[in-house]
């Protein structure tokens, strides 16, 4: 990583918001969303939590910088010394989800508002926002914190406000309240087999500390407890990760939930818990143990090859949009879960660098399908009849969005795959790369469908004319959409950031420390 | 050293900067500002290059590929001059015209042209050689009519598959040596030897595979002809130069290439595709020289590559500026504009004894090393066939573009002479033809390798002499007894009619074969192929088994069922 611009930069702030820019991170969106309650009326609460969002987003940058510099940030509340208090530890590893998850957020919000005017209730939207930021703060604390328990704490936090959000998409639709109950329950397991495991952990090592545990694991040695804590764990965490065959909550959790919700949780919400995944699994156990060799090779990798094939499929068979879109995510992240299961520094590496483009990608799509659907109620791939002249910005930004997601080269989605094949090879995996070819060959054919339906199919007609409407996207909503579009590309040409980043990560992983 | 690497600015980024200027510019005034400063701008960081000798830095190092957009040798310099030369020459004749679209897209596209020829690395020369397919095309589509808008598809599908397969050909060639060099390459590099060199060959319009060059040049623009003309297949002639020198097919590919233009030309009425054919014509022989491949030969080709953007550009300026004011390039409705353009037609014949090697003009001394080039070799039958190939040129560009619109039967077009911008233009590259002709040693010394060759020997002047005379009094013989194949609205069908007719016609029944074989064959297979399908479908499907909607308490158990296989799978391990 290079340390340039780091150092002027946070010499201009004064000392106490750099020191304290970890914990602010968390709190202010925690307690923003109390207030955005009280503010009672949608655009109020909007712009409240826009003014949060972008400030805590302003604390990812100033970590960012300290990360630069120092290599790792570590944060002790009340100045309680790490195995005791509650820590926050930023490295490489989780700067990059950081910075992810705080920019989405600022973005969703953007986008969100005519979307949230439209399809949330009046006497509901202060409430959304309020639970927006508090899914917010969830995914941030997942992320930023060092403390095991901790980590359940900020999941419960971020799956409980996501109930909500999702829930909220009934006006709409009323499939979105069982597609809420289902990721209910199913995340309550989920939550309950990691809280059991974080139990094991602790009567093992008698430390909650991850950082702690690690050291006390390896005294501990390997034993019953300890393989069954980690079995609890990362199944639990893979419920949320929605790794393929727990992933059956997600296709109507993102399909019938507001288009916003949509949008963030698909560049967010799983990336989070895949985090989590990877740094319970080869950050806290001691990587290179039998048995979490055995897991990633035996369990993850065919899971993971399953879901990039048989979802991929899934979502060429989808008529519905985002439900099209939700199955192409989970055999995304079934190239994420390749990666991990592969254990080497490339794979990992990989791995976080196809998350970063796949959040980016993934968010656009969503909201521009949240545009098309605003504008024309747009829900079925039919649908997207003549959307090429019709709304010529918003489609271009989608279009470059799906080139993305197949992984055209001069989209950012191309370094993903091309270094997640490379990883493979190097491991001499060639059935993994044969299956990263065979569902980039299937996403080809699935965002083809769609972008042949955009481009080169008639508008419908209406009242024997053909639509000469060329409906104007509202403008909030078009402007993240296209800063997204534009990132796909950018990051394609410069991929330092994420490259740089997911290369630290790894190297924090499994190089011992910070690089 | 360091101290120039902070200073060595690709004069390419110069003309590329100005292009998307001109592009957010509305004032006319300003536009053209622009388009004039830039190459003036990019000289001056050349010049600097020029003094300070060799560069080549890798000044992009993203992630995984080293990249290096400024390379400045013996080889890239005298391309990178001669195309900027031409944006200016560009520039000037495109004075009079209000279109920030040509304007923009000119100057991107010529710039977008330099940065290849600069470009150290496959990767840079891949996007660049994109670049300038997607900016030029629009020049062919300003013309507006359908016939140009279905040309520009054509020619915006060639020059796209030209891209891909050399991007095709650079991965295959990094797999096997490491690297993104742009160096040379040769068809020893097998597979990717020949995906790269198809790729150039589109855009050099190799025989079978120039057809879009006769048929969107012609189409395109009155001031989108003279910049296309000067850019593209120049570009494809420093690829092969640098990629495929001395690769020994290229010598027959270029003696092709230079002889059947040939008859074509003759027989064709509109003069604007008259000289498409002969840009094809003059690029044969520099894809011979390359051919050669010695130093005499790529000099020889760098030579006439630098003296063909300007007599060319000025034959295209001249009946650009002919069409612009009698609104047609046919043969068949032009003749006697002497008399109204009198200043056009002393270019144009100056242009058109330069394309024919006349003595004390350009081709005569650049030419000459690529023919000395052949000899050396001992190549006595291609030497013969690019001597007849000359006598050609003379036959079709020298003699026919003039003849045929300034002189012959007088039309009774009586018009303005070209406006004073067009002139100017036309004025310097008449003048630049005449200049190296005379000092060809100034043109020499630019060249990639020494070179002591001496055109103005007794011995090439009076040889050159014979042939021109020799071909001039075959024109008035033919002409006399009325047999020259002219002034004649016809339609000539080249080889893309055998893709358009019988390509098509074959595809089509081809099609129709396939489509009852498979269905024959399906016939057979269709009882397990359609389990299979209805199988993916019962699992896969919307409504299918895996893709339904669970009760939730068979997703708990679901969940429980996976956690005791990761709990195994742990267990087990030892």
């Amino acid at each position: 990583m290079n340390a340039s611009f780091a150092p002027d930069f946070l010499t201009w702030l004064p000392a106490w918001l750099v020191m304290q820019s970890a914990a602010l991170l968390v709190v202010m969106p925690l307690l923003s969303g109390p207030i955005a309650l009280v503010l009672s009326r949608g655009r109020l609460a909007w712009t409240w939590a826009i003014i949060i969002s972008l400030a805590t987003f302003a604390m990812a940058l100033i970590l960012y910088g300290q990360v630069l510099e120092h290599g790792s940030v570590e944060y002790a509340f009340g100045d309680w010394a790490p195995p005791l208090g509650i820590t926050y530890n930023i490295d490489a590893l989780n700067m990059l989800i950081l910075l992810l998850v705080a920019g989405m957020g600022v973005l969703s919000l953007f986008y969100g508002l005519p979307s949230v005017l439209r399809e949330i209730a009046p006497k509901d939207q202060a409430a959304f926002f309020a639970a927006f930021m508090l899914c917010l703060t969830g995914l941030l604390g997942v992320a930023i914190t060092g403390d095991a328990f901790n980590v359940f704490v900020f999941l419960e936090i971020s799956s409980i406000s996501t109930y909500v959000l999702i829930a909220m998409g009934g006006r709409q639709d009323r499939r979105a309240l069982t597609a809420s109950f289902h990721y209910l329950i199913l995340g309550t397991i989920g939550a309950t087999f990691f809280v059991i495991g974080i139990g094991l952990l602790y009567m093992a090592t008698g430390t909650l500390n991850m950082a702690d545990i690690t050291a006390q694991l390896r005294l501990h040695g390997d034993d019953r407890v300890v393989r069954a804590a980690f079995a609890f764990i990362v199944i639990g965490l893979g419920l949320k990760t929605a790794m393929f065959p727990l992933h059956t909550w997600l296709p109507n959790a993102y399909a019938y939930s507001p288009t916003v919700v949509g949008a963030f949780l698909a560049s967010t919400a799983t990336k989070v818990a895949f985090y989590a995944m990877v740094r319970f699994t080869l950050g806290v156990f001691l990587p290179g143990s039998p048995f979490s060799d055995a897991f990633l090779g035996l369990v993850l990798a065919p899971m993971a090859v399953a879901a990039m094939v048989i979802c991929s499929v899934q979502a060429l068979y989808q008529t519905d949009l985002r439900k099209l879109l939700a199955y192409s995510s989970v055999a995304q992240l079934g190239y994420m879960l390749l990666g991990l299961s592969m254990g080497t520094m490339a794979g990992v590496s990989a791995s976080l660098l196809h998350l970063f483009n796949h959040a980016l990608l993934k968010g656009g799509l969503f909201m521009g399908l949240g545009i098309f659907a605003l504008s024309f109620g747009v829900r079925q791939v039919q649908d997207l009849r003549g959307l090429g002249k019709t709304m010529p910005v918003a489609a271009a930004a989608f279009a470059i969005c799906g080139l993305s997601l197949i992984g055209v080269p001069l989209t950012a989605g191309f370094w993903g795959k091309y270094f997640l094949i490379t990883a493979a090879l190097e491991k001499g995996w060639w059935w993994a790369a044969t299956a990263i070819l065979i569902s980039s060959v299937l996403a080809i054919f699935y965002v083809g469908r769609m972008l042949e339906t955009m481009y080169l199919q008639p508008a419908p007609k209406t009242k024997g004319r053909s639509k000469k409407i060329t409906a104007k996207a509202p403008l909030l909503a078009l402007i993240p959409l296209v800063l997204l579009a534009v990132a796909n590309v950018w990051f394609f040409v410069d991929a330092s950031l994420p490259k740089g980043l997911a290369d630290a990560a790894a190297n924090v992983l499994f190089g011992g420390g910070a690089p | 050293m360091t101290e120039l690497l902070g200073n060595a600015i690709n004069p390419a980024w110069v003309i590329l900067a100005a292009g998307l200027l001109i592009a957010a510019l509305p004032w006319h005034h300003a536009r053209k500002s622009v388009m004039l400063l830039a190459p003036v701008l990019a000289l001056y960081f050349w010049l600097r290059m020029n003094a300070f000798g060799d560069f080549a830095h890798m000044d992009i190092d993203t992630i995984g590929i080293s990249l290096t957009t400024f390379r400045f040798d013996g080889l890239s310099r005298i391309w990178g001059l001669i195309f900027i030369i031409a944006a200016f020459l560009n520039a000037i004749y495109a004075l009079h015209e209000r279109d920030r679209l040509q304007d923009s897209m000119s100057v991107l596209y010529g710039g977008a042209a330099m940065a290849a020829v600069f470009a150290g690395d496959l990767i840079t020369l891949f996007v660049f050689w994109e670049i300038t397919a997607f900016t030029s095309v629009f020049l062919i589509w300003r013309t507006g009519t359908a016939a140009a808008r279905n040309a520009g598809i054509r020619y915006l599908v060639m020059h796209i598959a030209s891209g891909v397969l050399l991007l095709a050909g650079a991965v295959l060639l990094h797999a096997q040596t490491g690297s993104w060099a742009f160096e040379h390459i040769g068809l020893e590099a097998g597979l990717a030897g020949w995906l790269i060199l198809i790729g150039f060959g589109v855009k050099a319009a190799f025989p079978l595979l120039h057809s879009w060059l006769q048929d969107a040049y012609p189409k395109a623009t009155i001031t989108g002809a003279v910049v296309l003309s000067a850019f593209t297949t120049k570009m494809a002639i420093y690829a092969l130069a640098r990629g495929y020198a001395g690769t020994e097919i290229l010598i027959y590919v270029g003696v092709i290439m230079a002889l059947f233009p040939v008859f074509f030309a003759v027989i064709e009425n509109d003069l604007r595709r008259v000289l498409s054919f002969s840009i094809n014509n003059q690029l044969g022989f520099m894809v011979v020289g390359i051919g050669v491949g010695t130093s005499l030969g790529i000099n020889g080709a760098a030579a006439h590559a630098f003296a063909d953007v300007l007599f060319k550009g000025l034959l295209f300026m001249s009946m650009g500026a002919v069409l612009y004011r009698t609104g047609t390039t046919k043969a068949s409705e032009l003749g006697g504009l002497f008399r109204s353009m009198p200043i056009t037609a002393f270019f144009c014949l100056i242009g058109a004894g330069a394309i024919s090697a006349f003595p004390f003009l350009s081709a005569f001394v650049t030419k000459a090393l690529i023919l000395a080039a052949v000899a050396d070799e001992g190549h006595w039958i291609i030497w013969l066939a690019l001597v007849f190939a000359s006598a050609g040129v003379l036959e079709h560009a020298g003699i026919k573009i003039p003849y045929f619109s300034f002189f012959a039967h007088d039309s009774g077009r009586r018009v303005k002479e070209a406006p004073w911008n067009m002139l100017l233009a036309m004025g310097i590259a008449a003048f630049l033809s005449v200049f190296i002709g005379v000092n060809h040693r100034w043109l020499y010394a630019l060249l990639p390798y020494a070179n002591n060759y001496e055109p103005y020997t007794l011995g090439h002047i009076v040889g050159q002499m014979q042939l021109l005379l020799a071909a001039i009094f075959a024109f008035a013989l033919l002409m006399r007894l009325g047999w020259y194949p002219s002034e004649k609205r016809m339609t000539i069908l080249d080889v893309d009619w055998f893709w358009r007719k019988p390509g098509k016609a074959i595809g089509q029944w081809a099609y129709a074969i396939i489509a009852r074989l498979w269905a024959h064959s399906m016939r057979g297979l269709s009882t397990s192929f359609r389990s299979i399908s209805t199988m993916l479908a019962i699992f896969l499907s919307p409504n299918g088994g895996i893709s339904r909607s669970f009760p939730a308490g068979a997703l708990a158990g679901w969940a429980a069922a996976f956690l005791t296989l990761a709990l195994m799978a742990v267990y087990m391990a030892n």
